[in-house]
């Protein structure tokens, strides 16, 4: 027996040893890498802390950007997250980190330096997709918008008073930008290849309401087409753009909003599950490597990481939100100076918000798993309702349009796999609660071939590797 | 007669200074259905998980059954026509909790609770000032009761000297609710009666100000709101009957608060001490207190709008439900030592202003009264003592307050 305590008390000791003396590096210098390097600090880790940002500034918040900010409200430096707590960090912002030796365990900088850790975190995050065509992405009026410096540009283009703004994509950031415009008086043309704005996120049901909601508002919403190219003038700013339906829009500001980049690409050649997908990690966050193995001191959190989640069926799932950002790194930031059993799961219910067109939108779960939806509270045409979403009888997501108040109500029954359709409500009920397909558009088709192929044939041999790329 | 539930044993006057022995009883059985059909809910997650259900209503007329037999369960719809925002279901209740919230908050009236900060730092000073040179004060005629009722008249508009006048009202028809086994006494029947007068007295005097504001315009969110010119504006009968919760709402459960943080501090030296050290603790401090003593110790106007499956029972449709938030605030399943004052309680996320569409609407400004005067009464009053314990309490049980907290002192610091 001796020998055994002897072994629990050095393994404590090796344990409090890293939480005083150990290096953590955090890749990532956004809301997941500051609440981690808190929760690290709050955990009781007195050791060598760095944070790794390629953006110059301290971590600012993202959700007021392609809001308040635009709107001309509130300053885009006036976005500085609040720190909750003293973190006695070494910052390096505005490097970027450009690689990731896991053998030698150091973080190569686009300087030519190297960081050394025992403990990494990635939350990189994502970036903005660019418009495909860079001359044209190049030209001056064209903005995406993820960054600080993005939302302070576009914000000055929307108070020169352009003659008509072009938004291409309606998703979350195209449609609060077209609702932002409006406010600002601005008019403002809106072109979505699908169906409606929101389709992607919240099904065709609901986009519908959301197109009608641009449309009462004055937006000039085209559905079902495509931008094909953007003109610029002899000045090299933009004038027209070419849509694929023959038409054109003569626009002096354009915003491409065309989805998110996941910032993997300085991963490469790291062995880790990391690709377009992604960061691939267990819900305790710890990152797994190439073959889907998890790693003992990589841990993933916020927008990049892609976990199973024991309410979809296992699936893995990215979480673009915010409180995945907040809770993924507190539970990193945990695991990463905790032993077994004391391990925490990542096992949030997924929620975003978003405000357009002067109704406040919220939803839990995960909408796109499910196939079927039927409205449950409110009234559609009031703009003010709460509707589920279900698979295969089983409540799997909600959505509300100016009735958040009753949104943890939703969010207790899909926690406990509650049955779909939910019971009616006692008051207020829509005019028609029959489940209808919530219209999303077809799951993933592939879009380019695998990236890894298997090799070898022995248990000790067999391996992923990345697959060369095919021109 | 048969044995008293625990459930009767917590309404029973005797045992208003300390309920909380019966509620851990309660909460043995956190749905309890009791012998007049009605279904006691004491447990911290199922009182959520019923806050939250909208097949749960707070309109009192889902319940006809029950409104002759039922005492009066809350003073602004037991007499009065038209409901107030408090007994309301949606549609309804959103539009007039939107109608009302126009003129108190944001986005319309962002600075209406803050800009109150100068005056009421202003009263609780002269409050205190008045209480050197004695060594003992009632904490709640002098300190209580005096800053909420000036606070609210401001906010609202109401002639702060009539204060005497609808606090007498208001005094009989708090003391005129009794949902316990008392209720038939001869002498709570006679309450009963006085409370119906101070009710319809307190109506006709909240009608008159209307009709006052109608006909001149003048300062507060009463006048505001009888002269509102948006969409969403109030009949005549919602606007009284409002008003009235206003009124009513706005200061009495303050007041609790304040003697209850007063009179809390009092018991436990080191949390005062710690307050001392920690003025900063008063921010979260107040919320411990809520939780601790809350000023509405349950709400026992929710009826079941079908059938509900909760913790192993059913309440049946058309059942009266019976939230009681003070039991949930000490539930050891929800609160770590819950019977311990933390003022740096992490995670009190405390049912102290209700939870769900109801949730507290004077809530802002409750918190920074509180904050302000008891922050105040701590670094002011130099050696304060409890001179009786318990004190003596008011009779009514859902709005629980100390009639008096008696405190001898050895002086006011400046």
């Amino acid at each position: 027996m001796r020998t055994r305590e002897a072994f629990i008390a050095a393994v404590h000791a090796l344990v409090e040893e890293f939480k005083t003396s150990g290096r953590i590096v955090i890749v990532g210098a956004s809301l997941a890498g500051l609440r981690a390097a808190e929760a690290l600090r709050a955990e009781g880790f007195r050791g060598h802390l760095t944070i790794i940002g390629d953006e110059p500034y301290e971590p600012y918040d993202r959700p007021p950007l392609s809001k308040q900010v635009l709107e001309g409200w509130v300053p885009a430096d006036h976005t500085t997250l609040p720190h909750q707590r003293a973190i006695d960090a070494e910052w390096r912002l505005g490097v970027a980190a450009t690689g990731l030796d896991r053998a030698a365990k150091v973080v190569r900088l686009a300087n030519g330096e190297e960081v050394p850790y025992d403990r990494l975190l990635i939350a990189t995050g994502v970036r903005a997709r660019p418009w495909f065509h860079p001359a044209e992405a190049a030209l001056d009026g064209v903005f995406t918008i993820r960054t600080r410096d993005d939302a302070a540009g576009l914000q000055q283009a929307l108070a020169a008073g352009p003659a008509r703004v072009l938004i291409i994509g309606a998703g979350f950031i195209g449609s609060e930008v077209a609702s932002v415009c409006r406010e600002l008086g601005l008019a403002v043309t809106v072109v979505e290849r699908g169906p409606a704005p929101l389709v992607g996120a919240l099904g065709g049901v609901i986009g519908a309401i959301a197109a009608a909601m641009q449309r009462d508002h004055g937006v000039d919403l085209r559905t079902g087409v495509g931008v094909t190219s953007l003109v610029g003038d002899a000045g090299g700013h933009v004038r027209r753009a070419q849509l694929s339906d023959g038409s054109t829009v003569d626009a002096d500001v354009v915003v491409a909003s065309l989805g998110s980049i996941r910032n993997t690409e300085w991963l490469e050649g790291a062995g880790l599950a990391a690709g377009r997908w992604g960061v691939g990690c267990d819900a305790g966050c710890r990152a797994f490597d190439i073959n889907g193995v998890v790693t003992d001191s990589i841990y993933v959190a916020g927008d990049i990481a892609r976990s199973p989640h024991v309410l979809y069926e296992y699936q893995f799932l990215a979480m673009e939100h915010w409180d995945n950002a907040v809770v993924g790194a507190e539970v990193a930031a945990h695991n990463m100076v905790s032993l077994e059993p004391d391990r925490w799961a990542h096992l949030l219910l997924p929620g975003f918000w978003s405000g357009q067109f002067g109704v406040n939108i919220k939803s839990v779960g995960v909408p796109p798993f499910g196939d079927e939806i039927v409205f449950t509270q409110g009234s559609i045409t009031e703009r003010r309702f709460a509707a589920a979403y279900g698979r295969r009888g089983r409540l799997v997501a909600a959505v509300t349009f100016n009735h958040g108040k009753w949104l943890p109500y939703y969010a207790a029954l899909i926690e406990r796999s509650a049955p779909f359709p939910p019971p009616p409500p006692g008051f207020d009920q829509p005019g028609d609660m029959q489940p209808v397909p919530a219209e999303f558009p077809d799951p993933s088709v592939p879009t380019a071939m695998p990236e890894v192929v298997l090799t070898g044939h022995d248990p000790s041999e067999r391996r992923a590797e990345v697959r060369a790329p095919r021109r | 007669m048969a044995e008293e539930t625990p459930w009767q044993q917590a309404l029973t006057y005797a045992n208003r200074a300390n309920p909380y022995p019966f509620y851990a009883e309660l909460r043995k059985t956190p749905v309890s259905r009791q012998p007049d059909g009605s279904y006691v809910v004491s447990t911290y997650r199922e009182i959520v998980t019923l806050l939250q259900d909208p097949r749960v209503s707070s309109d009192l007329r889902n319940r006809p059954q029950a409104a002759a037999a039922e005492p009066m369960s809350e003073p602004t719809t037991a007499y009065v026509r038209a409901p107030s925002v408090l007994t309301m279901d949606p549609p309804d209740h959103d539009r007039v909790r939107r109608a009302l919230m126009r003129h108190f908050g944001p986005p319309h009236a962002p600075d209406l609770v803050s800009s109150q900060e100068p005056e009421i730092q202003r009263i609780v000073a002269s409050l205190l000032d008045n209480c050197k040179g004695k060594t003992r004060i009632d904490a709640v005629d002098a300190f209580a009761y005096p800053l909420p009722v000036t606070v609210i008249c401001e906010v609202l508009g109401v002639p702060r000297e009539d204060a005497p006048r609808f606090h007498a009202w208001i005094e009989a028809v708090m003391d005129a609710m009794d949902l316990g086994p008392e209720a038939a006494s001869a002498e709570q029947q006679h309450r009963r009666e006085l409370g119906h007068q101070g009710f319809q007295q307190l109506e006709e005097y909240m009608t008159g100000l209307v009709d006052r504001y109608a006909r001149q315009p003048g300062p507060g969110m009463l006048s505001a709101m009888v002269n509102d010119r948006a969409d969403e504006r109030l009949a005549p009968g919602e606007l009284v009957s409002n008003a009235m919760l206003l009124l009513f709402a706005g200061h009495e459960t303050t007041v609790n608060l304040i003697a209850h943080s007063v009179l809390t501090l009092l018991r436990h030296p080191d949390a005062l001490a710690q307050l001392r050290r920690r003025p900063a603790l008063i921010v979260p401090g107040v919320e411990e207190f809520l939780r601790f003593e809350s000023s509405v110790q349950f709400w026992p106007g929710r009826t079941a709008l079908a059938d509900i499956e909760i913790a192993e029972t059913t309440i049946p449709k058309g059942a009266p439900i019976i939230l009681v938030y003070a039991s949930g605030n000490r539930d050891p399943h929800r609160f770590t030592n819950p019977d311990a004052v933390d003022l740096a309680r992490a995670n009190n996320e405390h049912l102290g202003y209700s939870h769900g569409i109801h949730l507290c609407f004077g809530g802002p400004l409750a918190r920074l009264e509180v904050q302000v005067a008891v922050g105040e009464f701590v670094r002011r009053v130099e050696n304060p003592r409890l001179v009786v314990d318990p004190p003596p309490y008011r009779r009514n049980q859902v709005f629980r307050g100390p009639r008096h907290v008696l405190v001898d002192i050895d002086g006011i610091r400046d």
